[in-house]
């Protein structure tokens, strides 16, 4: 009788636990993964190349699309890396309110990682929960930008504009009566300020909730515990960053190692894991997922009791305003000029990264001083974790592929790029 | 007191000694390049030194010179009638292209055009680097593969392979990683066009997906610019002229 020594399972691309577009090879061995070979590139746009054809200032919108759960903190390392060209500094106001919405954002991916995971896994609850969440906080986007997820809030020397004195509120419809539409509204009286203090004091309940539902739940534990397993080492190795690589052990997190805008004055935990399993990287992204309220806290304090300018008043990069233009033929001059042809960076070769929700996300950006970059490569911390698919699924179970691929945080949009 | 990234500099200088082609520091950044032929050793030298102990390897960028420094617009001069509009002649992107521009060929000081740029962290001492190694030759761009030291390296140097054709030389699987199957072509190349050079669509009557030429043509929305702004200027070269 023939051996059947292996076969090839082929996983994805349209598949619900691929998270977007990965294709993913499997040479089987019963039922035990031998080899996991991943094909991505299915949602490759060439946003580094596009980037390369485009004024600085227009491609901040591609930084949103990039991992799209996590749109702001993308935008704050091109910003951050073209800040660092020009060698400007956001006024004190604006480094704070990128400090809050850079926070906001990781609730709003750890709040999509936990949904997808769970619902991975097979727990569905956990899904709705976070995403009756998130859509608060999509709300806090839309009222500083107008897009509740594409902002493009982020610009060199400062942001867009500065945070709205009054929150969008809901209209009766046909849909909602009056009582309804008064407690829609309940929290949506105040600033948008208002609105985000009430949401952390809420919120706090919520992580509660979804801990119970899965921390000590022994379906979640059989499925995450001891799978997948990464040393520090091969943590380190692997190019690891982020959440990846705190849950083995290591601790480093760039807010408190190499802290950019205003997160020196912050006060916040760094969790670590002690396995390096699925499991202490769940426990790891829930904590950051408090600390994150922390942050948002002291931030709203400051806000409170601080105004000034959000933008730098240096019309070489950034726009006068309408007013101005009106009666100032200078203004106008530096609008147009503007928003045709851009600024120019001195030429250079700079690197920025921020801790993005999943890792390490850095901007290289080479500068022979034109209007463009001259390169622009951007580091996706996803990138280096599909990498390390094949080494963490080996010797797994075919069912535990879904788990790795959950407990990586994986969105197409930064691997492919 | 010397700086961290001054320390650093001196410590990588002592450390590399003749691999080190130029080193310098920009922006609060280290910034080095290092020969083809030692860029193993001196990456080995990097990873395992004490005083630089960079565990991890975060990127490698390809980059493509060979137009670095091209604008499209002329700056320098005015004429009577102001500057010229429009963008005529060849532009990044367009380098090579054959179509209604005629076709431009490629003039790179040879063995500058392509480079790898890798990025390296080091979490134990807290530092950084930049290591920029130029391929010798421009018409087989090849490196030696850095996978055995760090193994992040595999899936980012089949990128740069992909995007540019730089061949990693003792790579353990290189393939392509972001193209379609079956591409034609290193598309981050700067003599690649942005519109590329194949489209795709659905045929009904062949009942399957075919490949055909571009139909639309290379645009410029805005064109490159590059102005001597003088807030740039070297303040030593300023006080030369004057």
């Amino acid at each position: 009788m023939p051996e059947i020594s292996s076969y090839t399972v082929n996983f994805g691309p349209q598949h619900p636990a691929a998270h977007g577009v990965l294709r993913l090879v499997l040479e089987m061995d019963g039922e035990v993964v031998r080899r996991a070979d991943p094909h991505i590139g299915l949602l490759h746009r060439a946003t580094e190349k596009l980037a390369e054809t485009k004024p600085f200032n227009q491609s901040i919108g591609y930084m949103d699309r990039l991992d799209y759960v996590s749109m702001m903190c993308n935008e704050h390392a091109y910003v951050l890396a073209i800040e660092k060209l020009l060698g400007v500094r956001p006024p004190e106001r604006a480094q704070y309110i990128r400090v809050m919405f850079d926070e906001i954002t990781r609730i709003l991916n750890h709040l999509l990682w936990i949904g997808a995971h769970g619902l991975d896994v097979g727990a569905m609850t956990v899904f709705l929960y976070a995403f009756k969440e998130r859509e608060e906080l999509m709300d806090c986007y839309e009222a500083v930008s107008g897009a509740r997820m594409h902002a493009t809030y982020y610009r060199p020397g400062g942001v867009y504009r500065d945070l709205p004195d009054r929150m969008p509120r809901y209209r009766v419809s046909e849909y909602h009566n009056e009582k309804d539409i008064q407690r829609m509204n309940a929290e949506r009286e105040g600033s948008m300020l208002d609105f985000l203090e009430a949401f952390c004091d809420r919120f706090s309940g919520t992580i509660e909730e979804i801990e119970t539902l899965l921390t000590d739940n022994r379906i979640w534990k059989q499925r995450l515990v001891d799978v997948a397993v990464v040393s520090p080492e091969r943590a380190l190795q692997l190019g690891f960053t982020g959440p990846m690589l705190r849950g083995s052990g290591v601790e480093w997190d760039l807010r408190r190692k190499q802290p950019y805008e205003v997160y020196d004055r912050m006060e916040f935990d760094i969790p670590v894991g002690t396995n390096g399993d699925c499991y202490d990287r769940y426990l790891v992204r829930m904590e950051e997922l408090r600390q994150s309220v922390a942050i948002i806290r002291q931030c709203i304090d400051w806000l409170r009791r601080n105004n000034g300018p959000v933008m730098l008043n240096d019309h070489k990069i950034a726009p006068p305003s309408r007013e101005e233009m009106k009666d100032d033929m200078e203004s106008l001059i530096h609008h147009f000029k503007l928003f045709t042809e851009g600024y120019c960076t001195p030429p250079g070769e700079v690197y920025a990264s921020v801790e993005a929700p999943k890792g390490e996300f850095g901007a290289y950006i080479v500068s022979d001083g034109a209007n463009k970059p001259y390169r622009l490569k951007l580091r996706a911390p996803g990138f280096a974790h599909m990498s390390a698919m094949d080494e963490m699924a080996q010797g797994h179970m075919l069912a535990d592929v879904v788990t790795i691929m959950g407990t990586l945080d994986i969105v197409f949009g930064e691997v492919d790029r | 007191m010397p700086s961290k990234t001054e320390t650093l500099l001196e410590a990588v200088k002592r450390a590399l000694g003749d691999h080190l082609v130029a080193a310098k520091q920009d922006y609060g950044e280290v910034d080095i390049e290092v020969a083809p032929a030692g860029l193993y050793t001196a990456m080995e030298t990097l990873r395992d030194h004490d005083e630089l102990a960079f565990a991890q390897l975060l990127d490698i960028a390809g980059v493509d010179y060979a137009a670095y420094g091209e604008d499209e617009w002329i700056t320098d001069e005015a004429t009577n009638t102001g500057f010229s509009r429009g963008v005529d002649g060849f532009t990044t992107g367009r380098l090579g292209l054959t179509g209604i521009y005629g076709v431009q060929p490629i003039s790179a000081n040879t063995g500058r055009r392509f480079a790898a740029v890798y990025h390296l962290l080091s979490i134990q001492h807290n530092h950084r680097i930049r290591v920029r190694c130029f391929a010798a030759d421009d018409d087989l761009p090849m490196l030696d593969s850095i996978v055995p030291l760090w193994a992040s390296a595999n899936w980012q140097e089949r990128e740069a392979f992909d995007l540019y054709g730089i061949v990693f030389n003792g790579h353990p699987d290189l393939r392509r990683i972001l193209t379609d199957y079956g591409f034609v072509g290193h598309p981050f190349r700067k003599d690649f066009p942005l519109i590329g050079n194949v489209e795709v669509r659905y045929d009904e009557n062949r009942g399957r997906v075919v490949y055909e030429p571009v139909s639309i043509e290379p645009r410029v929305l805005v064109p490159r610019v590059i102005r001597d702004d003088n807030r740039y200027a070297d303040p030593a070269e300023g006080a030369a002229d004057a």
